[in-house]
């Protein structure tokens, strides 16, 4: 496979190809399912919720809810707004959620329906909800689109009341429920109150009871969502995603804000154990104390491995950072980092790091694709490639590791459960990429040269 | 059989969607399930739109370009999800797109579009390319037909237009623009040679079945010219006008090239189908008497007898572990479902819902003959409804797509994907001995000991 990719990087300027992102409403849709008894709604064609649900069911192994206002060619001419009223209508009917959150596709937004003054018109039942954001297609990244339905629960919902309550308003960005529940544990550990919006944890990581619910549980609910707006802070977690929702609750209900990027690795997560601190302004347990003391033992016994192995990163903008920042600090050099998604200050930001750990002649791209990733390894390979499971295929190809990080990973299971972020992440990363690594050498290495002994 | 309103489970069911629910009962139809129309509304359907349907009829061919024009989702939805294997060429596991911007969107998308192409002409000189036109395509103003003429002709080349705004009509519309692409390719190759041969339509090699296939009729001397559009390339394509009779499986799909090909090419069709035992016997012996060839008649059957024999000892095997389970059907045709019906009926199985996401009244009309009294029988269900009745009729397991299964796990019943996400070919012998193998593993696997039910 893969024989088409030549070697030879030629400026592209109409043709993607093997996208490292997709469209802004699969985020929108991952998102509000972090929101308890939230069905999320797809205003367009039918097909665009079918496809969502289908990728992010890939990824989580959980059944993915979310309807769709079903546009025909009537709507696609006259607007989609007697489509949605149908749709909020017949959703608080049969599936009784508490709140429908509306995102657009790019056909409604080409199209140009005013979703806020058809969800005004409508009729919503007493104590139900309907909020909406804009997630034009042509726009961003799916993690664009989670950025934006994020932002639209903090727009309609949050208000401040005047009285504080007390809490750190965390917003977490794009992660697995594993991720959220470390963040949750580690909060709780730092003994501060806190709301986080959104949090998939207990909605896509639930147990096996043998009944089939809708609704599970988890996801932050609209009370927490109102509850923003009195909260004493914000905490952005991952510029890139999480900061634009700060702002907006900054913007609606003056809550102050700090945007540091995703607690992943040693530096990045003492960032952000610090920032709760400075919030509860309460010593660090013993137990956080020793995961992270946990954490460097383990990257000291593995340094002999991992020191100078080059790494293509590939993903989402803050996932990326993150996991570059963690190579950093396990002596990788990062030689390829890449996102799909556009903006500036992905590259600006891993410029920074690299330069702090003196790592030179890195290729940093934002709004790349996985084909120009190949290309550039063609040229200058690379030991081992961490990101989802579109890089397989060229793993394959040049016959190194894939270690299995992000968004989305659709041919390996359980990975949805853990966390990367925090400590307990860290060492998840490390003995991931350590083993990958070691597992290469076994069986890649001479017979003569198989050592029992690692 | 007339179809009764469903009354014990009222609750969780829309209004509209009644009509698309029936409980098989004695009697005469009247007027049918509703089926084949658009989804309400509001509704958490299972159904996808026309560019899912267009492409995942043409996405098989191994040697094209399929060029995805619109914002960068819909090609990566479809991004090699298919699972359709390859014998040649494999670019169709390649993924290309326009990735349409905002600027785009609002100055047009025709001059991106012709670039895109001139990058893939000029660096790969392919002969054939697929252009899908999404949603917003037509919306924008972009005349897709016109860049893809223009561009033809300064190369050379079949450029295609596969017109598919998902709004456009469901998942069938799709299928029908695909096979309207597939005609503007072989309609140039038309010709008055004619060739003792098939063309087999509505396999998309999925885990390999069509190479199980083909291997039968070398087997029983059947030659096969072309295949839509499993492991098929350009050059296979376009010599299916010279064959004398078309073999259509999935029916849905493929039912309106064969009837176009009929027209255009005199080329009969045949609807047949190489799931579970029965239907793959009936059908080889079916196509060897419709060419009339009474030298392959007699080998399909001494070759269909010695098959089902070591088939049925498999089942054999099996029937008392599996007998007397319950199995709910939820696929795409409705070809497969009645295929499926009769595989668990040799299992001593019993069918307790059945639904279809783009099954027609014909099949649905078999499906009815088929099933058990009292079985349930859904159009377009949603997860919802699907639940509702699994339970109420206490399947054991649940036939269906990628989304179906983390329901099925969900509600503590065994799953086997019998859609894209297929482990093993489900076709001919080798198919109905895989299924079973595939069926106990779930059914009887210790995990469902550990429920916490």
């Amino acid at each position: 496979m893969l024989n088409y990719t030549p070697k030879e990087v030629v400026e592209r300027e109409a043709l993607k190809i093997n996208p490292c992102k997709t469209c802004q409403p699969a985020g929108a849709l991952y998102a509000a399912l972090g929101v308890n008894r939230c069905l999320p709604h797809s205003h367009g064609s039918q097909g665009c919720v079918a496809f969502h649900r289908m990728f992010l069911t890939r990824h989580f192994k959980e059944p993915v809810m979310g309807s769709s206002s079903s546009f025909t060619e009537g709507s696609s001419v006259f607007g989609g707004g007697s489509n949605l009223k149908t749709a909020a209508k017949n959703i608080f009917d049969l599936y009784d959620p508490r709140i429908i959150a509306v995102h657009t596709t790019c056909l409604s937004e080409t199209i140009g329906d005013d979703l806020g003054s058809i969800i005004t018109e409508m009729d919503i039942p007493e104590g139900k909800y309907v909020v909406h954001c804009n997630t034009p297609s042509y726009k961003g990244s799916h993690v664009t689109g989670f950025t934006n339905m994020v932002s639209g629960f903090v727009n309609y919902l949050s208000r401040k009341t005047g009285t504080s309550n007390g809490k750190l308003c965390v917003f977490p960005g794009w992660g697995n429920p594993g991720d959220y529940r470390e963040y949750k544990k580690l909060m709780k550990a730092m003994k501060v109150p806190f709301s986080m919006l959104p949090d998939t944890s207990g909605v896509l990581d639930g147990a096996m009871t043998g009944k089939y619910e809708m609704y599970p549980d988890g996801g932050t609910t609209i009370e927490e969502i109102e509850g923003l707006g009195d909260c004493i802070s914000s905490l952005a977690l991952g510029i890139q995603t999480s900061e634009p929702s700060a702002v907006a609750l900054k913007k609606k209900c003056g809550v102050d804000y700090n945007a540091i990027p995703l607690p992943m690795g040693i530096e990045n997560t003492d960032k952000f154990i610090m920032t709760l601190q400075q919030f509860s302004k309460e010593d660090v347990p013993f137990e956080v104390e020793e995961e992270r003391g946990q954490l460097v033992d383990m990257m000291v016994d593995i340094h002999p491995y991992t020191y100078g192995k080059k790494v293509a990163i590939y993903g989402d903008p803050d996932t990326v950072l993150g996991i570059t920042q963690f190579c950093l600090e396990l002596g990788m050099i990062p030689k390829y980092v890449i996102t799909g998604t556009p903006g500036v200050q992905f590259k600006a930001a891993a410029e920074a790091m690299m330069e702090k750990f003196g790592i030179e002649d890195s290729v940093i791209k934002a709004e790349a694709d996985l084909f120009y990733l190949h290309q550039l390894m063609k040229n200058e390979p690379v030991d081992i490639m961490i990101g989802g499971t579109h890089g397989k295929h060229i793993a394959r190809a040049e016959g190194i590791p894939l270690v299995r990080m992000g968004f989305p990973v659709i041919d390996r299971y359980i990975h949805s459960y853990m966390p990367l972020v925090g400590y307990k992440g860290g060492m998840r990363m490390a003995e991931l990429i350590v083993n990958a690594i070691m597992d290469y050498q076994d069986s890649h290495c001479e017979e003569k040269d198989v050592e029992m002994v690692m | 059989m007339k179809p009764a309103v469903v009354k014990r489970s009222d609750s969780g069911i829309l209004e509209d969607r009644k009509k698309s629910i029936v409980y098989k009962v004695d009697g005469c139809s009247g007027n049918g399930i509703k089926c084949d129309s658009d989804s309400v509304s509001g509704a958490v359907s299972q159904r996808a739109c026309v560019y899912c349907g267009a492409r995942v009829v043409l996405n098989p061919i191994t040697d094209a370009f399929h060029i995805v024009h619109g914002p960068i989702g819909c090609a990566s939805y479809t991004w090699d999800i298919r699972g359709s294997l390859t014998s040649g060429d494999d670019l169709f596991r390649t993924s290309f797109s326009t990735d349409l911007r905002e600027t785009d969107v609002i100055f047009g998308g025709e001059k991106k579009l012709t670039a895109a192409i001139e990058e893939v002409m000029e660096k790969y000189s392919p002969k054939i390319v697929f252009v899908y036109a999404t949603c917003i395509v037509g919306v924008i103003g972009d005349d897709v037909e016109a860049v893809c003429r223009t561009m033809s002709e300064k190369y050379n080349a079949h450029i295609i237009p596969v017109k598919s705004p998902g709004f456009s009509g469901n998942k069938s519309t799709g299928y029908k623009m695909a096979c309207n692409a597939i005609m503007s390719l072989i309609r140039n190759y038309k010709t008055d040679k004619k060739i003792k041969a098939i063309n087999i339509l509505g396999d998309f090699n999925l885990a390999g079945e069509i190479w199980i296939i083909k291997n039968y009729f070398n087997k029983i001397g059947i030659k096969v010219l072309s295949t839509f559009t499993g492991d098929s390339s350009y050059e296979s394509l376009i010599r299916a006008p010279e064959a004398c009779l078309n073999v259509v499986q999935c029916a849905g799909s493929s039912t309106y090239l064969a009837k176009q090909m009929e027209e255009e090419f005199g080329i009969p069709y045949l609807k047949v189908s190489f799931f579970g035992t029965e239907d793959t016997t009936s059908s080889l012996i079916r196509i060897a008497e419709a060419l009339g060839d009474m030298e392959a008649r007699a080998k399909a059957i001494e070759f269909t007898t010695r098959m089902e024999r070591e088939a049925e000892e498999v089942i054999k095997a099996y029937r008392s572990k599996l007998q007397g389970k319950k199995a709910a059907i939820y696929v795409g045709g409705g070809f497969k479902a009645i295929s499926l019906i009769r595989q668990f009926n040799l299992l001593g199985m019993k069918t307790v819902v059945v639904g279809t996401q783009t099954g027609s009244k014909d099949d649905y009309e078999i499906i009815e003959n088929l099933a058990d009294e009292d079985t349930v029988i859904l159009d377009d269900a949603n997860p919802a409804e699907l639940e509702t009745f699994m339970k109420e009729k206490g399947a054991d397991i649940l036939v269906g797509g990628v989304k179906e299964r983390p329901l099925a796990y969900k509600l503590g019943i065994a799953f086997c994907d019998h859609n894209h996400e297929r482990k093993h070919p489900l076709s001919g012998y080798e198919g109905v001995v895989n299924f079973v193998h595939e069926i106990n593993k779930s059914i009887n696997n210790p995990v469902w000991k550990y429920l916490g039910k």
